[in-house]
């Protein structure tokens, strides 16, 4: 759990008001370059004292400029990984990858199973500057986490790879949520590393939090900036439910969704991911008969937001927890006459469906 | 002599590199003009301070006979010290540059990783300025050796004490004869000069290439 609450001015007059409270699990802190991001990280970390700042990461309170509280940042126990690697080039690997943990009071997080989990074990032995960008990264994030932290923090780790070298990582970087009970604060401005890692989202702009809250629940809201993205699309959290190798389909089960996607990896109750971009679903008022189409879903309308830019409309959708977005047009809305609390039916291409992770 | 000098101005340039490379306080600019003081006054003038302040009279000399018995004017050690006093600001220079072509960002990483000051200053800065401590070294040794107005205003010309290259060189042309001596002399001090550039940029060289720069 970490509560974070900034308010700055910076000697150039730009001001940073910045608040959210994330539970444990992986925090996404996303927007545009300049909103004030790196701030955030640096009060975290300590680098950077704000006029009033309060940190406090699982009950430990680091900065409290009310209470005059600052633990230096070498006192802190926080994994900072930086944009670049930031490898110190007069250590082989190994050494880099011991440097915190030698300083680490007890030690929780061992060293073969993080050169395991990053699959770094081949590169021990090397000097930093041998190494490619993917895997400069991968040993900074070891080393991050050898240093024994009680909040990994992430500064656009994977913004100086190209898509290759982060497709290489993002992997690596949700089987370590997975495994380590790490809390993680993430920054980024790529909406594909969010989508990879973060549980819950706050939406940072102009040095002003936008909003904070759930990944699932931030992506299906029609009135955030993130649904005015091309690629706007509600995430759901998913079980595989049945496998049916014959038809070539699997059953997922969000809440009380169910959707029918083309046979997906996992076993019977493996947790996935999934995404279903806004644009791809079309409404109906009643279902559709000879159709390839496998998912009808039964909803109800939750909101509706004009995006006049667009001229399109975008459709908040619910059943029980899981929440979905269209995008449809204005006119559809209103030859439907769809409101809040109409009983609509959501269809979606099995197609459509993005399995993430 | 010029080792001893080296030995004694080295650790003491480093500190002051790093403190000037690294540190922001009221007095950094006097510190700095104070260190690179001895490059821009004439020798003798440097010498003739540290005889006011070192001398058996002065208020460090007259401490140091009273309480340790230790003389330093016209003494082999005094000598290394107005040679230290010279070498200073080549020394610290050399350090300074590269402790300033350091990423800070290492050292921030190294306080995130749990390194207090004096851990990062041993672990991350001095490992990487290597090559400026060793060129340091080097330059200050050479230095040390052509040493003349400061050592013979504060130590003297004592054959086999005090007497440094140019010092000998100096005193051979006085005498009779002395050409062929100071000619000898010469030609040694133009070897140690050439040969001592050559060591810096040698020592830089590995250093470098040990730490993955491209040349």
């Amino acid at each position: 759990m970490i509560e974070f609450s900034l308010r700055h001015r910076f000697a150039g007059g730009a001001e940073l008001a910045i608040d959210f409270t994330a539970p444990a699990g992986a925090t996404a802190l996303f927007g545009p370059s300049g909103a004030g991001k790196s701030s955030v990280v640096a009060v975290i970390a300590g680098l950077l004292a704000a006029e009033a700042a309060r940190v406090i990461v699982d009950g430990v309170v680091l900065t409290d400029t009310a209470q005059r509280i600052h633990v230096p940042t070498e006192k802190r126990r926080l994994g900072l990984v930086f944009q670049d690697a930031k490898l110190f080039p007069h250590m082989k690997v190994r050494d880099n990858l011991r440097y915190g943990l030698r300083r680490a009071p007890e030690q929780t997080i061992g060293f073969d199973e993080v050169v395991d989990l990053l699959g770094i074990a081949p590169l021990l032995e090397r000097r930093p500057h041998t190494l490619s960008g993917g895997e400069r990264q991968r040993v900074a994030i070891g080393r991050a986490l050898l240093a024994q932290p009680r909040l990994l923090l992430m500064d656009e780790p994977l913004a100086s790879l190209d898509a290759a070298r982060k497709a290489e990582i993002l992997p690596y970087l949700a089987r370590l949520k997975q495994t380590l009970a790490l809390p993680i604060v993430y920054v980024t401005h790529a909406m594909d590393e969010v989508l990879a890692i973060a549980d819950t989202l706050v939406l940072i702009e102009g040095g002003q939090t936008r909003a904070c809250g759930p990944l699932g629940e931030l992506t299906a809201r029609g009135d955030m900036p993130l649904a005015t993205r091309d690629d706007a699309g509600a995430v759901l959290e998913a079980r595989v439910a049945e496998h049916h190798p014959a038809r070539q389909l699997s059953l997922l089960r969000a809440g009380p969704l169910a959707l029918w996607v083309p046979l997906v990896a996992g076993n019977l109750g493996a947790r996935l991911r999934v995404r279903i971009p806004a644009r791809e679903i079309i409404l109906a008022t009643e279902a559709p008969a000879g159709i390839s189409l496998h998912n009808v879903l039964p909803v109800l309308v939750v909101a509706i937001t004009l995006d006049a830019a667009r001229h399109t409309a975008m459709v908040e959708l619910g059943s029980g927890e899981a929440r979905l977005l269209a995008r449809i047009t204005p006119d559809a809305v209103a030859r439907l006459g769809l409101r809040p609390g109409c009983a609509v039916l959501a269809l979606v291409k099995s197609m459509s469906v993005d399995v993430l992770a | 002599m010029a080792g001893r000098s080296v030995a004694i101005g080295l650790p003491v340039a480093v500190v002051l590199a790093w403190v000037l490379a690294r540190c922001r306080f009221p007095g950094r600019a006097a510190l700095d003009a104070l260190v690179h003081l001895p490059m821009v006054l004439p020798p003798v003038v440097v010498g003739w301070l540290l005889l006011l302040l070192l001398g058996v009279r002065g208020p460090v000399g007259a401490w140091l006979n009273d309480w340790f018995g230790v003389r330093l004017v016209f003494t082999t050690a005094g000598a290394a010290i107005a040679c230290a006093a010279m070498a200073l600001p080549l020394m610290v220079r050399a350090v300074r540059l590269s402790i300033e072509a350091i990423d800070p960002g290492l050292e921030q990483a190294a306080r995130t990783l749990g390194a207090g000051r004096l851990d990062r200053l041993l672990t991350i800065t001095l490992p990487l300025a290597l090559p400026g401590v060793l060129s340091g070294a080097i330059v200050g040794y050479v230095a040390s050796l052509g040493e003349f107005g400061a050592v013979i205003t504060f130590a003297a010309n004592i054959p086999g004490e005090t007497q440094t290259l140019p010092l000998a060189i100096y005193a051979a042309l006085q005498t009779p004869d002395g050409e062929a001596t100071a000619a000898k002399l010469a030609l040694v001090s133009i070897l140690l000069a050439v040969a001592g550039l050559a060591a810096a940029e040698w020592a830089g060289r590995r250093a470098r290439a040990a730490l993955g720069y491209r040349r």
